[in-house]
């Protein structure tokens, strides 16, 4: 909302500064966006006179000239000055406008600094309307009339020193998108008083050939009130300079008095209003909602096709106007009008808000009604209006037709001054309280605060609170210390939730990770490919085509994030991201996940080891390590069964029967292809919440056991078919005594051609340590050869292992 | 006697190495060394004779031993000097690397602002990112054609045909969470909200999705002066500053009245941002009392309970606190960015022991 502080004075009685205006406003909650003050840009502009201007020595084109300036002002001492100007009407005796050395010109940028032009010295500046940004004006400098009073502030004399203000308005406040509303919260605030504002009906001269109807279907809602009246006989010219140079000031172009009329209440009241030409308006005016399909060049003129139930004015010929949101061009005014109809009507908000909506329009109009105008200005806003068209444009009035009535707002809530002192936390006496209301126009009975009709935002008790409170000024508020809700010392707060996000956070980075957070919605494609892509989580109304889709998992986002990586030259990354994947698109369809990617080598280059690529034993020990974290228990089963967008023989789960705790391996070859990511890569997703919790929290450590008997160690190796696992390898050998044996490990894997070589194609070797802990008496070799044979028995019956000779 | 003891002293002490040495100590000390010889001579002597001559060997003995362990020793030094000397590494090479990793500023942020608001006792809430416009908007005294509903820029789920349901929304703010938290615990409460939110924006300055902070208190008396002093303590604490000074503004959300936007004095010197100084005011949050028709819709009785509620934003935050310049750079995961602005896995925020480094 754009004003004027000449145009809020209309209405308000202030000594208030400028300064004293905008702070209020701000702390008012109608906050101060821009302050432009002419004074502030063009106050060095002044009038000045040209002594005399002959014909520059050096140069064809340029004139030099004797300048009178006045630079502490009319009645200040004259200054004579040499300026070089180019301008074909510099001459003797013209009166101008001047800007001596140090000034800013807008229009072109620069500071004036003392110069010389071909060899003579120029000490300032005539000036053209274009280089002070009042138009687009460059023939020649300003040339102004003889009387033009020198000395004086080229603003002043112009009348453009009026600063213009830009507030920022709250959906709640359509009162103050207009300046009355603005200056009625400024008078309550203390700033001034709120001049009164009588409109005096206008007796019509005729009755009003063009009669409106509203359709019963929009009586009830849509539109309860339309009034207009017919004006004949007037002349739509341009509108007077005071209201163009308002217009103008709030960025509005001035187009003809009579549609500037209407913008002028639009602005000065937030009385939204339509005028048609009357000769254009073929019978009476009907107020109804669309059939559906017909259609309307608006004043915008792009043409707008209604569906059904949008509510439209129609003349007999068919629609003339989009009810409360733009007018048709062909029954719109123009220069040769001279009977016009002018429309003030009461619309309903949320209707005006569907059918803008609907038809993509945001006009003025609709941004107005929908936040709600005044109904009860209607009436009186038309009365209004005619004063000035008859004052700019002449003409005759007719009487006023209208159909509906100003719908009833009328409606009270209790003022609880202790609530509001309690809420707020501020001491405000309730004589101020009441005070406060009744300047904002509340009438109080009693202790029941009846809102007025302009405020629709006011719906209960603690709108009420929110007024007192903001006139007051919500600066003045001082804390007050909140005291614990329980004394001694808290408990924790974070759920185990929360508590474990935190620790796979941490335990990700510190093993070399670097956290990304990447968007929640990804490329349909990329979706698709993760095991996502189902409409339930597509975006209806995506914000681009790169992110249509709820992510399935994390890791699309992070190998996205890896190739933008690798295009920026990095070829070695370890990425990991936590946070929500979403398998469905209903609340609570969304798990917490922890994924990981590697990508290129371990380490960076360095002179000490060949370098190595991460590979799935990478993946499979970072996510084990962040398991082990977040306390899931060490033999997780370890299953093929990745899904299909890791590569099918390098992949695996871990799960606790049919609960899946992680996923890794390397990501398959096509994956990697579509999105753009030079692979091999590996990684792994966590789902975080699927570990299991601890039943109860007791801090109490089980009692460490130590046997004072010799362990014994003893490797064996076995020759296997090249597919067997390591695992059941050695969770047979680990079944071999279950008692005696306290870990197996398997501590190399030799395969290949040479091992084909060695062993015969199809196999391998794997070699594994056992550790023999006895608990009652050492061991003796005869019973160290009896675990040995029973092992090498158990592998052989489980793998078809023999051992290596 | 002196002469052997002179012999073998002078050999001992020539000897270059140790082999030398050893054949020294056999021709000395040995089964068939002189010495032992002379020893086995000592039987066919008279006793004082034995007696004399026998303490006597025993001292040289003893003597040519001491100096054969020291040579012995002093050569192995010697030995080990020199093999030290030979084994030299550049030190100057680099260590074997050992990658970094580092948390992002958003989750670090989060943790900060989780451990302020801990200590002033609010607990951490929760709620789901897709979310019904009921707990986006209607729960939050949003009605449907509300023109805020319109400014939220909200990101909407598609519809099956046949599902006449009203669609989901992305949740546009962390407000939702009230709700459901005053839902599952009722009144008196105290929560922060930290997480992802939606909005259908994308320019310099902005991002279709960012984190934020809701704070919810609820109790008998809580007015908007403890929520001032709430915001005081943690700002204070969160900008690491002695003092702040903040100034609340009158506006507008349909979910709280009174409702005030909150600045805080700052200064801007060469591009840095000084907290709690200087002539400037900067929006950091919005921030009022929990609108009586929220609490209903919670199932909290409004005649009962009263209480503030704020959100702000964690990027944004982030972004005031480091001199983050970009919020878009936030999401773009670039390497050389997470290295710059994240944090080392170890750097823990507490109230006990600071919040940054």
């Amino acid at each position: 909302m754009k004003f004027t502080l000449s145009w809020l004075k209309d209405h308000l009685e202030t000594e208030a500064t400028l300064a004293e205006i905008t702070y209020a406003l701000t702390d008012l909650g109608l906050e101060v966006e821009e302050v432009v003050d002419p004074a502030e840009r063009l106050g060095a502009f002044r009038i000045c006179k040209v002594i005399e201007a002959v014909q520059h020595p050096n140069a064809d084109k340029l004139r030099l000239c004797r300048v009178a300036t006045y630079p502490d002002g009319p009645k200040g001492r004259m200054e004579e000055v040499q300026v070089v100007c180019g301008a074909p009407n510099a001459r003797t005796g013209l009166v101008g406008v001047f800007a001596p050395v140090g000034t800013h010109v807008p229009g072109t940028g620069v500071d004036l600094k003392p110069g010389v032009i071909r060899g003579v010295e120029s000490n300032g500046m005539l000036c053209s309307e274009r280089e002070l940004m009042i138009s687009d004006d460059h023939d020649g400098i300003i040339d102004l009339p003889d009387d033009a009073p020198v000395g004086v502030r080229f603003i002043d004399y112009r009348g453009i020193n009026d600063p213009m203000i830009y507030i920022k308005v709250t959906p709640n406040r359509p009162d103050a998108l207009g300046v009355r509303g603005i200056a009625r919260d400024l008078a309550a605030r203390g700033l001034g008083r709120l001049k009164p504002l009588e409109v005096a009906p206008v007796k019509g001269a005729f009755e009003s050939p063009i009669r409106v109807a509203i359709d019963p279907a929009l009586k009830e809602k849509g539109c309860p009130l339309f009034a207009g009246r017919l004006i004949r006989g007037v002349t739509n010219g341009p509108s007077p300079a005071w209201l163009q140079a308002r217009l103008k000031a709030i960025g509005l172009r001035p187009i003809s008095a009579l549609v500037d009329i209407t913008n002028f209440f639009t602005v000065d009241q937030n009385r939204p209003l339509h005028v048609f030409d009357a000769d254009k308006v073929a019978g009476g005016l009907r107020i109804h909602p669309a059939q559906g399909g017909e259609e309307l060049m608006a004043l915008d003129d792009k043409s707008y096709a209604f569906g059904p139930g949008m509510m439209v004015i129609s003349d007999d010929k068919g629609p003339q106007s989009i009810a409360g949101v733009m007018g048709g061009a062909a029954s719109g005014c123009s220069a040769d009008t001279v009977n016009v109809f002018i429309e003030s009507a009461y619309w309903d908000p949320i209707t005006v808000a569907a059918t803008g909506r609907a038809l993509k329009i945001n006009s003025d109009a609709r941004y107005r009604f929908e936040r709600g105008v005044d109904p009860d200005f209607t009436l009186p806003g038309l009365e209004a209006a005619t004063r000035m068209v008859l004052e700019l444009c002449g003409g005759e009035a007719s009487e006023v037709v209208s159909d509906g009535a100003v719908p009833v707002t009328d409606r009270a809530y209790r003022l609880d001054p202790a609530r509001v002192v309690s809420l707020v936390g501020m001491e405000i006496p309730e004589a101020e309280q009441r005070a406060t209301l009744e300047a904002l126009g509340f009438v109080l009975k009693g202790d029941m605060a009846h809102p007025p009709s302009w405020r629709p935002d006011v719906l209960g008790e603690a709108d009420l609170v929110e007024e007192v409170a903001r006139i007051a000024s919500l600066t003045r508020l001082e804390g007050q210390p909140m005291r614990r809700a329980k004394p001694g010392v808290p408990k924790p707060i974070l759920t185990p939730m929360q508590m474990r996000e935190k620790t796979v956070r941490r335990m990700l980075a510190a093993l070399g990770y670097n956290e990304c957070v990447t968007y929640s919605f990804i490329d349909a494609a990329s979706a698709a490919l993760f095991g996502g892509g189902a409409e339930a989580t597509r975006l209806e109304n995506p914000i681009s085509s790169e992110m249509t889709h709820m992510r399935p998992d994390l890791l699309p986002g992070l190998l996205q994030a890896a190739a933008r990586n690798q295009a920026r030259g990095f070829a070695d990354m370890a990425l990991f991201e936590v946070g929500p994947a979403f398998h469905g698109g209903e609340p609570g369809e969304q798990q917490v996940q922890a994924a990981g990617l590697m990508v290129g080598a371990t380490a960076s280059r360095n002179p000490h080891r060949p370098r190595r690529m991460a590979d799935i034993y990478d993946a499979k020990a970072d996510a084990e390590a962040v398991l082990a974290s977040i306390g899931a228990p060490a033999r997780a089963q370890i299953n093929r069964d990745a899904a299909g967008w890791f590569h099918p023989g390098r992949s695996g789960r871990m799960a606790l029967g049919r609960n899946v705790l992680a996923a890794f391996g390397e990501l398959h070859p096509r994956v990697l292809k579509s999105l753009d990511v030079k692979g091999p890569a590996v990684g792994f997703t966590i789902f975080v919440e699927a570990v299991p919790f601890a039943k109860a929290r007791g801090s109490t450590r089980a009692a460490l056991n130590l046997s004072d008997l010799q362990a014994v160690e003893r490797d064996f190796a076995f020759v296997v078919d090249k597919r067997v696992e390591a695992l059941s390898l050695a969770n047979a050998a680990q079944g071999a005594d279950k008692a005696l044996i306290e870990r197996v490990t398997v501590f190399d894997e030799f395969m290949g051609a040479k091992a084909e070589a060695q062993m015969g194609p199809g196999k391998k070797s794997l070699a594994i340590s056992v550790r023999l802990q006895p608990t009652g008496k050492t061991l003796t070799e005869a019973e160290i050869e009896a675990v040995s044979a029973r092992i090498i028995e158990k592998v052989g019956k489980a793998t078809g292992g023999v051992l290596r000779g | 006697m002196d002469d052997l003891r002179q012999k073998y002293l002078a050999l001992v002490s020539g000897a270059g190495d140790e082999a030398t040495l050893e054949d020294v100590r056999l021709a000395a000390l040995g089964k068939k060394g002189e010495i032992s010889l002379k020893m086995r001579e000592l039987g066919r002597m008279d006793p004082e004779m034995r007696q004399a001559t026998g303490a006597a060997l025993n001292r040289l003995k003893d003597e040519i031993d001491l100096a054969l362990r020291a040579k012995k020793a002093a050569l192995g030094d010697a030995a080990l000097d020199a093999r030290l000397k030979d084994e030299w590494l550049d030190v100057t090479l680099p260590g074997r690397p050992r990658a970094q990793g580092t948390i992002h500023p958003v989750s670090q942020v989060g943790e900060e602002v989780t451990a302020i608001f801990a200590d002033m006792g609010f607990a951490v809430a929760e709620g789901p990112q897709i979310e019904s416009d009921w707990y986006n908007f209607d729960a939050l005294n949003i009605a449907p054609e509300h023109p805020a509903r319109q400014e939220h820029d909200t990101f909407f789920m598609a519809r099956e045909a046949g599902d006449d349901r009203p669609p989901h929304v992305l949740r546009t703010h962390t407000s939702p969470v009230q709700i459901r938290a005053m839902q599952a615990q009722g009144a008196p409460i105290r929560v922060i909200a930290p997480g992802r939110v939606y909005r259908m924006d994308m320019d310099q300055t902005h991002a279709p999705m960012f984190h934020q902070l809701e704070g919810l208190a609820i109790d008998r008396d809580i007015s908007m002066a403890n929520l001032k002093w709430v915001l005081e303590e943690f700002c204070r604490a969160f900008f690491e500053v002695e003092g702040v000074e903040l100034r609340f503004r009158a506006s507008h959300f349909p979910f709280t009245e009174p409702s005030a936007e909150v600045d805080i004095r700052c200064s801007w010197d060469k591009g840095q941002l000084k907290i709690g100084e200087g002539d400037g005011w900067m929006e950091i949050l919005g921030s009022g009392m929990v609108h009586p028709k929220v609490l209903e819709a919670a199932g909290v009785d409004p005649d009962a309970w009263q209480g503030f509620a704020f959100g702000m934003g964690i990027d944004r935050l982030a972004m005031l606190k480091y001199g983050i310049p970009d919020l878009r750079a936030f999401f773009d995961s670039d390497l050389r960015w997470l290295r710059h602005y994240g944090f080392a896995a170890l750097d823990m925020p507490t109230v006990s022991g600071g919040l940054s480094r």
